[in-house]
């Protein structure tokens, strides 16, 4: 193989194999760059203009450093109230999720026939693109005063009409399948002959269960937790559609945003659920979840 | 481990009561996309089929079905070749700071969707359109794109981890380049990975509001954000109701076909 | 290992040279400072003639301002003004006015139609310029006491088109609530009966409503103007509607929103707009509509235009299309509010809907409190203590909500 013969792809293909370092820089680039600039740059752009305040009558931005911002988050009440409820709500429907997914994630990776398998998945997947939006309206129609929920369990007003029930119960219907498919890749790519060697072992279906599935549901609970817990930390709209008067940090933060004008402020509560979210991916990047996404 | 018939049996049923869950909204939507009543009054006593005519000469339907599908596609296109580049990095390279970056490469997905709307908004106004470029469909595919990325990578790593380097070093023993080897055997391994991926991606892209609102330039309008201004308006609402039913019969058909794609490989890591 | 650091490196320069662009860019023109609107507006000029269309118009409108057909296939003004002018009108529907405001600062409208709790914002920002009023010829027709009031005009330059003006009624279910109120108590009383079922405007502008509230029932915080509140009367109307959030079932501000949770009766009793009334009864709901005895806040809306509007000539037809006397008198009456054209009278298809709306009634009009916003200074004129400003209003908004 003479060298006069390697087109100038080749031999470009043959430096950059002999450069791994090279060929890692040119990976990294421009996806590094993107995150930089794009996400992270716009992150640090927020961050700093909770820093600054805004003249309360012309609605313009007063560049000047000040903390008064945060100190407001931290001594009036209403905050503290908001982000305790926002975390309640999304503890809450992450337990839901969890208790609801786990069963129906191991019927579908290893109770149900393989035939059947497939279309179990797509059941479970079809809704995710169902608008959103239109989920969430249909739930308010089937809460609504007189409605479907009303209608079933006796009479207008039986039903839990509008509010953080609401919230809760719509916000777990929305993101189940977001719990239910990294709970069912993990069990998915638990081998059978696992679980029957365990059995010819003499192990009973609890300690089966405890020894072998356990370790692969945790992290996968934990990924799909991951979804559940930050979608509905940040969310606003659902809570507009069933939530009746409650707010939510996502909601403080559209009024501040939107209707009061006042970004710095915004920023300052936007920085609470980025906190939580931050000590959340830390704490359970250690169970592996992260790998499970 | 063999599960008792009762136990099995209670996981059939469990399912079956999830499902149920799952899709009885979805026939309500259906169902009232025939009702008669405007404000959707249960149980519903007429039944009609002109909301559908109506959608069907919805023009504001159409044009924001057109640009979600624009944008879709853009994110999706900047997703793939963004998220490949970042798994190969992070799968076949070990340096410096791997692990953090893998924490804050799946940050988009993880921080909730009004944070990266509200930053990309305010680092929109005060840094971009300084320099003259406005709100636009761009804008919100930049911001489609930085969690479609996610999405993307984690597909594409999970296969890549799975596969191993072991049939590219063969492939360059026996003499092909790298770029041969890339074409030849790298790519086929990946590209069902890259689909799902990207069917995944268009999908979460496609469904988007919170980011939406907050990057969309004044003229441009998608899908959920049609939706979201006439989800409440008398005469637009059955119009809505249908354009959901439609998209949730459609979307059987790329759920399907993801499906059929990962079918293969769901398969082989069986055993 | 050099040379991935290197690749780090530039993102992060990149990142930093982000964060420098936006704190060194300067953010504004306007000169306008200190948050009473002590200090004059910024100059601008008004345009000097009206050209051809450029073919677009980007507004911000209230909710069944500019109609084009959509909601009703006979109501409709917008579509002959794009066929006569050729200018494609793009409508942003804003719930409230803080919306609108925000809105316009982004600078990608063209006109606005401005309540009087925004106009003093926008024109002490720099956000809308002065209008020429001699290029609107429908604008001799506008009623006298619409014009050069203090939220449409400073220091003698007219800032925009007068619109209309109306009240914030008392709405309730007909077949749920009884005996028909005639009294805002109704949503401030602490043992009602229709707890949870209870509406109230989401902005926090509605203050002025409980404030109103005491204005007349409790003379003796002394309360002159329902925007001009020192502490301790701010913290009476605060305390009123900390105690009616109980009963409270939902906030409104999407008007459509309202008009369903009417119609459903998740609502049955709260403030709102006789467009709403109108539309629901449209519906087959039975619900009515009343102005209570207390009397009620409302708005004086001004159609303004953009200090950076890229379609002023369109802006200027359109503010001389929709005070037309046909045109106002459309909107007047799918609204629900008084017209400010006196010839749109004529042109109403009910004949007495200006003595309903009490249109040409001046002293009617002045007992109306329009929206304003609140500043440190009075508006009521004391000099001895500061009143609550804006911003107060809005901090106290959201723990008003809890």
């Amino acid at each position: 193989m003479s060298a006069s013969a390697e087109g100038p792809g080749r031999r470009a293909g043959s430096f950059l194999h002999r450069h791994p370092r090279l060929r890692l820089a040119g990976l990294l680039s421009a996806p590094v760059l993107w995150l930089g600039v794009a996400y992270l740059g716009a992150l640090a752009v927020l961050l700093i203009s909770a820093f600054w305040s805004v003249n309360s009558f012309t609605g313009q931005l007063t560049k000047v450093f000040t903390v008064q911002n945060f100190r407001t988050l931290l001594t009036e009440e209403v905050y503290r109230n908001v982000t305790l409820r926002s975390l309640g709500v999304a503890a809450a429907v992450t337990v839901i999720c969890a208790v609801l997914a786990v069963p129906m994630a191991f019927f579908m990776a290893k109770v149900a026939a393989p035939r059947y398998r497939r279309w179990l998945v797509i059941a479970i997947l079809t809704p995710l693109w169902a608008s959103y939006l239109v989920k969430a309206y249909a739930w308010r129609v089937l809460l609504a005063n007189g409605g479907p929920v009303d209608w079933l369990l006796g009479g207008p007003g039986r039903g839990p009409g509008y509010g953080l029930f609401a919230v809760v119960l719509v916000l777990s219907y929305l993101w189940l399948p977001y719990m239910i498919l990294p709970i069912y890749a993990g069990l998915e790519r638990l081998p059978d002959s696992m679980l029957e060697a365990s059995a010819d072992l003499g192990a009973r279906a609890g300690r089966t269960f405890r020894t072998i599935v356990l370790p692969i549901l945790v992290p996968s609970i934990f990924a799909g937790s991951i979804f559940t817990f930050s979608l509905s930390l940040g969310d606003y709209i659902t809570v507009q559609i069933v939530g009746g008067k409650s707010q939510l940090i996502g909601n403080l933060v559209y009024a501040n945003i939107g209707a009061a004008n006042n970004l710095p402020f915004a920023a300052a509560l936007a920085t609470v659920p980025v906190v939580i979210m931050v000590i959340y991916l830390v704490a359970v990047r250690r169970s592996g979840a992260l790998e499970e996404l | 481990m063999t599960l008792s018939g009762w136990s099995r049996w209670a996981l059939r049923g469990f399912m079956g009561l999830g499902l149920v869950f799952i899709y009885v909204p979805l026939m309500l939507v259906l169902v009232n996309s025939f009702n008669g009543d405007r404000t959707f009054g249960w149980p519903p006593h007429d039944f009609t089929t002109r909301w559908w005519s109506a959608a069907w000469n919805n023009s504001g339907a159409r044009d924001a079905l057109l640009t979600s599908v624009k944008a879709g596609l853009g994110a999706t296109a900047i997703a793939l070749v963004l998220g490949t580049m970042v798994s190969f990095a992070v799968q076949r390279f070990k340096f410096f700071g791997r692990d953090t970056l893998s924490l804050l490469i799946i940050l988009p997905i993880a921080l909730p969707g009004i944070v990266t709307g509200i930053a990309l908004d305010s680092a929109w106004r005060s840094v971009v359109e300084p320099l003259g470029i406005g709100k636009g469909l761009f804008s919100v595919i930049v911001g489609h794109a930085t969690f479609c990325v996610v999405i993307v990578y984690n597909n594409v790593l999970a296969r890549l981890r799975r596969t191993g380097t072991n049939l590219e070093d063969a492939s360059a023993d026996l003499g092909a380049s790298p770029g041969q080897t890339f074409r030849y055997v790298t790519f086929p391994l990946i590209r069902s990975a890259l689909l799902a991926g990207g069917l995944l991606a268009f999908a979460l892209s496609f469904d988007e509001i919170i980011v939406t609102t907050f990057t969309a330039g004044p003229g441009i309008t998608t899908l959920p954000i049609w939706i979201f201004n006439n989800l409440f308006r008398p005469n637009q609402a059955p119009v809505v109701n249908v354009v959901a039913a439609i998209l949730i019969v459609l979307s059987v058909i790329p759920v399907w076909f993801a499906q059929r794609l990962a079918g293969p490989e769901a398969g082989a890591s069986r055993t | 290992m050099r040379r991935h650091r290197v690749v780090r490196v530039a993102p992060v320069a990149a990142a930093v040279l982000l964060l420098a662009a936006a704190c060194g860019g300067s953010d504004s023109t306007s000169s306008g400072s200190g948050s009473g609107g002590a200090a004059a507006p910024p100059s601008l000029a008004a345009a000097s003639s009206v050209g051809t269309g450029e073919g677009q118009l980007n507004i911000i409108a209230w909710a069944g301002y500019a109609e084009d057909g959509t909601n009703d296939k006979s109501v409709d003004w917008v579509t002959p003004f794009e066929q006569q002018t050729g200018c494609q009108v793009n409508v942003k529907i804003g719930n409230t006015s803080d919306e609108m405001v925000t809105l316009m600062k982004t600078g990608q409208y063209d006109g606005v139609s401005a309540s009087g709790d925004a106009t003093l914002r926008l024109i002490y920002s720099g956000d809308v310029a002065p209008v020429n009023t001699g290029l609107v010829p429908n604008y001799a027709s506008v009623a006298p006491f619409l014009k050069d009031r203090p939220w449409n005009s400073v220091n003698g330059k007219m800032y925009g088109i007068p619109h209309g003006w109306g009240a914030n009624v008392l709405s309730w279910r007909t077949d749920k609530v009884s005996p028909a109120p005639d009294s805002w108590g109704v949503v401030f009383d602490q043992n009602s009966p229709y707890k949870g079922k209870i509406t109230a405007y989401d902005s926090p502008i509605y203050i002025a409503d409980a404030a109103l509230y005491l204005m007349k029932t409790k003379p003796d915080l002394g309360i002159k103007n329902p925007y001009a509140l020192d502490d301790t009367q701010f913290k009476a109307a605060t305390d009123l509607l900390t105690t009616q959030n109980k009963m409270i079932g939902e906030y409104w501000s999407d008007y459509t929103k309202e008009v369903q949770a009417f119609k459903a009766g998740n609502s049955v009793l709260g403030t709102t707009w006789q467009i709403i009334t109108n539309l629901a009864q449209a519906d087959k709901a039975p619900v009515e509509a009343i102005l209570p005895t207390e009397g009620a806040t409302g708005w004086s809306d001004t159609w303004m235009i953009s200090s950076k509007a890229k379609h002023p000539n369109c802006g200027y037809l359109w503010m001389n299309h929709i005070i037309s006397p046909k045109a106002n008198a459309a909107v007047a009456e799918w609204f629900g509010e008084a017209p400010s054209n006196k010839l749109a009278c004529q042109q109403t298809s009910d004949k007495n809907f200006c003595t309903t709306f009490h249109a040409e009634d001046e002293a009617y009009f002045s007992n109306v409190w329009y929206w304003t916003t609140p500043i440190a200074q009075c508006l009521d004129g004391r000099k001895d203590v500061t009143c609550k400003d804006y911003s107060a209003w809005t901090q106290a908004w959201t723990t008003i909500k809890g």
